[in-house]
C-alpha cells in the first residue's frame, strides 16, 4: 500500500501491537497505544486552540513524550520544531525570532525555563493537552485535507551568517527516506534501537520513524552514560539493544577508552555510523569486538531529509584509508558536479549533489538561502527540477563508490555535526572586548581553534560563548594574539594561521 | 594534583576546579572531556586509566581524579 502520511504507520502499528513499548527513557515509557492516544490528544488540543497548518515549537528535554508531541503536531496539520532547553539560549532566541511561532508545547516542569524567553504566544502544557480528550471529528477533518507534500517538521542547522537555517521537510520525503533506510539496515518488529542523538537533529529520525513503521522499540539513552562506556555497554545489554545508528564520535568514545576490551554489547547486530569520517583504527576495534555485526557508513545532510548514501563495510581498510560513503539509496540519485557543472569522471573531484523525493522543501522563512543551495539541476535546461548542492566534495573510487573528500567552504564536520566556522566567528565577533577573530579547524586533532585579539580573557570569552553556541561548536582551543596576521589585502591571513596549527604536532 | 588541575583548566578555563566537587553530577564535564582527560593523563603523566575506572566517583572532582591517578601510578 502506498502511504501518504507518516501517521498511517503509527495507526497501523498501534492496532497491531498496542501494548508493545515504542519509546522508553529514564523518565517514562510509552506503548504504541499510549503514543497513539497521546498524539491524538495533543493534536486535538492544538486544533481546539485554533492552531493548524503552521510551525509549533516542542520545547522539551529528550523523553518518550516528546515523540508524542511531535506526532500530535502532525495530527493538527502542523510542523513540529524541536527545541531542547539544553540548547544555548542565544540560539533558541534566534530560532524563536525567525520562526515567530504562535504556539509552544512544553512540560510543566520546564515551564519556568520557557517563560524566561522573550515569547508572548500561546504556551500549551503537555499534561493539560493529553488530559483534554480526543476530538476524532476535528482530526478526521484535518486528515482528509492533508497531502503528502505538507511539511511535518522544521529542524535547525548551522548557518554561516550566524543565523541557524530551519530545514523544512514533508511526509513524502520522510516516508521515502525511512522506507529505503529501513530496508538497507534490515529493520523489523524485532529491532531494538538505542538512540544517541538529540531529537532536535534529523539523525534521530533513524530511530523515531522506523520504530512507528515497524513496531520496533527505541530506548533513549541517558546522555550521561556516554561518559562512562562500561555503564553504557551494560545498558545496551540490559535492554538487548541490537541496532544502533550513532555519530562516529559516540562510537569512538567507547572504543578509545578501551571499553570494548572488557565488555561487549552482546546483542548488537547492526551498527550504523555517520556524521563524520570513522578513523580506521577505532573502526577496527569495533569490528574486532563484534565480528558478526554488520557495519554501515551513512552519509547525508539534513537538507535531503536524513541520509542519501550508504556503504556496507565489506572489506578490510588500512590505516590512512577512508571508508567510502558509498552509493545512493534506491529512488535517490547522488551525483558529482565539477566547477563547470559537468558530471565528474571517475577519480575526479566534484560537488556531491542530490536529486529525488528526499530533497526537502528548503529553509523556512528564508527564500534567499534556499535558492542558493536548492537549485535548478544544471544538467537539465528543459523543465524545472530542483536538486540540492551539499557543498561537500567527493569522488568516485574504482568500485563506483563515492568517497568524501572535503568541504567546499568554511564548513567542517566535527563531533557528528556540520558546523559553519563563520557562525562561531560571528558570535565571537559580537562580544565586546574582541577586536578580531578567526576560527580554524585542526583536522589532524579534530579540534576547533579560535584566534582573537582584544582585551577579553580566554576564560571570560568561553563563558559567554557557552551561552550562545551549542557544546559541539565551542572552540577546543582559544588563543589570544597580540596582533592578528593579515594578508596584503588586509584580510585575516588564514593560510598563515592554518600553517601555525598544522605545525604543532 | 597540580598537573590534573592544569589539564582540567585547559578544558574549562572558567571553572574553579580546586573547589568544585560535582563535575559529573552538575554536568560540568561531558563525554568528550572524559576522552580528552584520559588521553592527556596518559600523554603527560604516563598513567593509563582502564575502562573499569571510568566511573562517576573518580571524575567528580580534581581531588578524586588525582587520587585515582596516584593509585594507578603506584600499582
Amino acid at each position: 500500500m502506498q502511504h501518504k502520511n507518516v501517521l498511517e504507520y503509527l495507526e497501523a502499528t498501534a492496532g497491531r501491537v498496542p501494548d508493545k513499548v515504542a519509546f522508553a527513557g529514564d523518565d517514562c515509557e510509552l506503548t504504541f497505544a499510549q503514543l497513539h492516544e497521546q498524539s491524538r490528544a495533543v493534536g486535538s488540543s492544538l486544533l481546539k486552540e485554533g492552531i493548524s497548518g503552521e510551525p509549533v515549537v516542542v520545547f522539551m528535554s529528550k523523553s518518550p513524550v516528546e515523540t508524542a508531541a511531535f506526532f500530535g503536531c502532525i495530527y493538527a496539520g502542523c510542523s513540529y520544531v524541536p527545541i531542547d532547553p539544553e540548547m544555548p539560549r542565544f540560539r533558541t532566541e534566534l530560532i524563536f525570532k525567525k520562526l515567530s511561532p504562535r504556539a509552544v508545547i512544553c512540560r510543566k516542569d520546564e515551564l519556568s525555563e520557557l517563560e524566561s524567553y522573550d515569547y508572548d504566544g500561546k504556551i500549551l502544557c503537555y499534561e493539560d493537552m493529553t488530559g483534554g480528550g480526543i476530538d476524532d471529528e476535528a482530526l478526521g477533518d484535518i486528515r482528509r485535507r492533508q497531502i503528502d507534500t505538507d511539511p511535518i517538521y522544521i529542524m535547525y542547522t548551522s548557518g554561516s551568517t550566524g543565523v541557524p537555517k530551519g530545514v523544512i521537510a514533508c511526509h513524502r520525503s520522510v516516508i521515502d527516506y525511512i522506507e529505503k533506510l529501513s530496508k538497507v539496515l534490515g529493520i523489523t518488529q524485532d529491532t531494538v534501537f538505542a538512540n544517541q542523538t538529540p531529537l532536535y537533529f534529523d539523525a534521530s529520525m533513524k530511530e523515531v520513524y522506523p520504530t512507528i513503521m515497524f513496531g520496533a522499540t527505541t530506548y533513549l539513552v541517558p546522555k550521561q552514560l556516554f561518559m562512562f562506556p562500561l555503564k553504557l555497554i551494560e545498558y545496551l545489554n540490559e535492554h538487548k539493544v541490537n541496532t544502533i545508528c550513532w555519530v562516529v564520535s559516540a562510537l569512538v568514545i567507547v572504543s578509545s577508552l578501551g571499553a570494548l576490551k572488557s565488555a561487549k554489547p552482546e546483542y548488537l547486530k547492526t551498527v550504523a555510523f555517520g556524521g563524520e569520517v570513522f578513523p580506521v583504527k577505532q573502526f577496527g576495534r569495533w569490528k574486532e569486538a563484534l565480528p558478526e555485526a554488520e557495519f554501515f557508513n551513512l552519509y547525508g545532510p539534513t537538507e535531503i531529509t536524513g541520509v542519501c548514501c550508504y556503504y556496507r563495510v565489506d572489506r578490510e581498510f588500512e590505516k590512512g584509508d577512508t571508508i567510502p560513503v558509498g552509493k545512493a539509496f534506491d529512488n535517490t540519485e547522488v551525483f558529482l558536479l565539477t566547477d563547470d557543472n559537468k558530471r565528474a569522471q571517475q577519480g575526479e573531484v566534484g560537488e556531491i549533489c542530490v536529486r529525488g523525493t528526499s530533497v526537502t522543501l528548503g529553509y523556512y522563512n528564508d527564500f534567499e538561502r534556499t535558492s542558493e543551495a536548492f537549485v535548478q539541476n544544471p544538467l537539465n535546461d528543459k523543465y524545472p527540477e530542483i536538486i540540492y548542492r551539499t557543498g561537500d566534495l567527493g569522488k568516485l573510487n574504482e568500485h563506483g563508490d563515492i568517497v568524501f573528500v572535503s568541504r567546499r567552504d568554511h564548513q567542517i564536520k566535527h563531533m557528528g555535526h556540520r558546523i559553519e566556522l563563520g557562525e562561531i566567528e560571528v558570535n565571537v565577533g559580537m562580544l565586546s572586548g574582541v577586536a578580531m577573530c578567526a576560527c580554524l579547524y585542526n583536522k589532524q586533532k579534530d579540534k576547533i581553534e579560535l584566534f582573537y585579539t582584544g582585551d577579553t580573557e580566554q576564560a571570560q570569552l568561553l563563558a559567554v560563548l557557552k551561552e550562545k553556541l551549542p557544546r559541539y561548536m565551542l572552540p577546543n582551543r582559544i588563543q589570544r594574539l597580540e596582533k592578528m596576521p593579515l594578508t596584503v589585502n588586509g584580510k585575516i591571513d588564514r593560510v598563515y594561521l592554518q600553517g601555525e596549527i598544522d605545525k604543532v604536532k | 594534583m597540580e598537573e590534573i588541575l592544569e589539564i582540567l583548566s585547559e578544558l574549562h578555563p572558567d571553572v574553579d576546579f580546586e573547589n568544585e566537587e560535582g563535575l559529573v553530577d552538575r554536568r560540568i564535564i561531558d563525554s568528550l572531556d572524559i576522552v580528552t582527560l584520559v588521553s592527556e593523563i596518559d600523554d603527560r603523566l604516563d598513567v593509563t586509566i582502564p575502562a573499569e575506572e571510568i566511573i562517576p566517583e573518580n571524575f567528580n572532582s580534581a581531588k578524586a581524579l588525582s587520587e585515582l591517578v596516584r593509585r594507578l601510578d603506584e600499582e
